[in-house]
């Protein structure tokens, strides 16, 4: 069987994409290069093909309960139209993935999920639908709907040439379900995965003339960008990526992402693990840190401290806008104080780095 | 795609180019191409011996780290440390920035290399793949 192609397979093509293999999808890893990409979502704005996303939809009287009880963050506090980041976790803790949850009504929602996580995912979900919430309808929609990104600080300006609302009133993860965009019907959230303004733009037909549509409105102002520079944006951002970050052996609290984590609401699936883990205080921890040495540490590279491991890299590398080697470790708690040192392992060598607060990239708002 | 004519080639996508008893090496226009944006590059030491076929250098790219391997045996004696500070020279003239300087044994394991018309060829079956 060959590998799955989204509804922009031919503007790839037509844009001279360089289509490789990502998790069994057919997508491009850069068009004109990953530096150039990264820099023109930062300086300008970047449109990204995202349709390989999951979308499972979860409707009915119990949908709320349901999704609280499911997720580590309190979907109770966010309004119609409101979106939220969020972790689904096992029992011991350990993550499921990450999603972001788009809520129409207390009785409807739309579950974003990574795309190499979707049918499980969307299995974990039904498995999970028992008694009071069997009733519900879980459904999953991926091939519905197409995803495009618009990213970087012109994305506004670009998106509203062509939409039929005023940018100005949807705020920072809220979404429209609604809006003409190029005259096709389609989901708009000013939500993201680079570290920029941006809006995420899902449509269930025309998603090729949308494209279109968006590059022609941005002109010399965007471009098209692969998952190239999607990866090094959303790491200079530090956004967390499943599989690095967090997977089913980290847990979100040992990942950083505590405050996604509401361990004073009602039950939900790993709570009490979590609150385990929080009362023990010790175990380990994601630290920042920069290379002192000569070095790029990646992803799985491990860490030591006078000889001994402490732990290993879960995303490294060399941070284009910031133009230095960064990344975040999973090391043992012990090891953690601002300044401390370590050595991260490159092909058999000790390299030396540094814990760092604060060194990764924030937009001027 | 840039092939120089006198300039010899391994599968491995480096270039030699002969001067003397010395050998100048880099990577290919076919190598930086694929390799997309370098990052950083490992400089050997200098005066280690490597035989023709020893990974020798290491760049990365964004993406990927590459082993590059010596096309002759012999010692490094020189190498262009240009390319610690400024890695990019290497996509934006990868036959104008060696990588390092060897100073070969045995001339005629050139004879396991291939010409420019050669590697063309060569390049165009990899693309076919």
């Amino acid at each position: 069987m060959g590998l799955k192609r989204t509804k922009l397979y031919d503007m790839h093509v037509k844009y001279g994409g360089k289509l490789i293999d990502f998790g069994g999808w057919e997508l491009p890893v850069q068009y004109e290069g990953i530096l150039k990409e990264h820099h023109m979502v930062r300086q300008k704005a970047g449109l990204f093909d995202v349709s390989h996303m999951g979308e499972i939809e979860i409707k009915g009287q119990k949908a709320e309960d349901f999704i609280q009880f499911m997720v580590t963050n309190d979907v109770k506090v966010i309004k119609d139209h409101q979106v939220q980041y969020n972790i689904m976790c096992y029992p011991d803790g350990g993550v499921v993935d990450d999603l972001i949850v788009y809520r129409y009504s207390p009785d409807y929602y739309l579950l974003v999920v990574n795309a190499s996580n979707t049918d499980k995912d969307f299995d974990w979900i039904k498995q999970n639908a028992l008694n009071a919430f069997a009733d519900l309808s879980i459904e999953n929609v991926s091939d519905q709907y197409s995803q495009l990104a618009l990213q970087g600080p012109m994305a506004q300006e670009i998106l509203q040439k062509i939409c039929n609302i005023d940018l100005n009133d949807l705020k920072y993860f809220w979404f429209e379900p609604s809006v003409s965009v190029a005259g096709v019907d389609c989901i708009v959230s000013r939500t993201g995965y680079t570290g920029e303004d941006g809006f995420e733009i899902y449509m269930k037909e025309q998603a090729p003339l949308v494209w279109e549509a968006i590059l022609k409105a941005g002109g010399e102002d965007v471009a098209p960008i692969g998952l190239g520079a999607r990866d090094t944006l959303r790491f200079e951002a530090k956004l967390p990526l499943y599989g690095q970050e967090i997977d089913k052996d980290i847990n979100p609290l040992e990942a950083g992402l505590g405050y996604f984590v509401k361990l004073n609401k009602e039950d939900f699936i790993g709570k009490d693990a979590l609150l385990a883990h929080k009362e023990a205080g010790d175990g380990r921890v994601t630290v920042q840190f920069e290379m002192v040495g000569k070095g790029i540490p990646r992803s799985h590279y491990h860490v030591e401290k006078n000889g001994v491991n402490i732990g290993w890299v879960t995303t490294g590398a060399f941070a284009p806008t910031l133009n230095k080697n960064i990344g975040l470790a999973l090391i043992d708690s012990k090891f953690n104080e601002n300044e401390g040192e370590f050595d991260i392992i490159i092909r058999d060598k000790k390299i030396p780095a540094r814990i760092r607060q604060g060194i990764f990239y924030k937009r001027n708002k | 795609m840039n092939i120089p004519d006198e300039l010899f080639y391994t599968e491995s996508h480096e270039w030699i180019r002969i001067d003397g008893d010395k050998g100048y090496i880099g990577i290919s226009d076919y190598a930086q191409h694929n390799l997309g944006d370098i990052v950083f590059v490992e400089l050997p030491d200098i005066d280690i011996e490597v035989n023709a076929g020893d990974q020798f250098a290491v760049i990365e790219s964004v993406k990927a780290v590459s082993d590059v391997y010596s096309p002759l045996s012999g010692t490094i004696i020189e190498v262009n440390e240009n390319l610690e500070g400024s890695p990019e020279l290497l996509n934006e003239d990868p036959y104008e920035n060696y990588i390092a300087v060897i100073a070969f044994t045995d001339i005629s394991e050139k004879e396991k290399l291939m010409s420019a018309e050669q590697y063309e060829a060569f390049c165009i079956e990899e693309d076919k793949k």
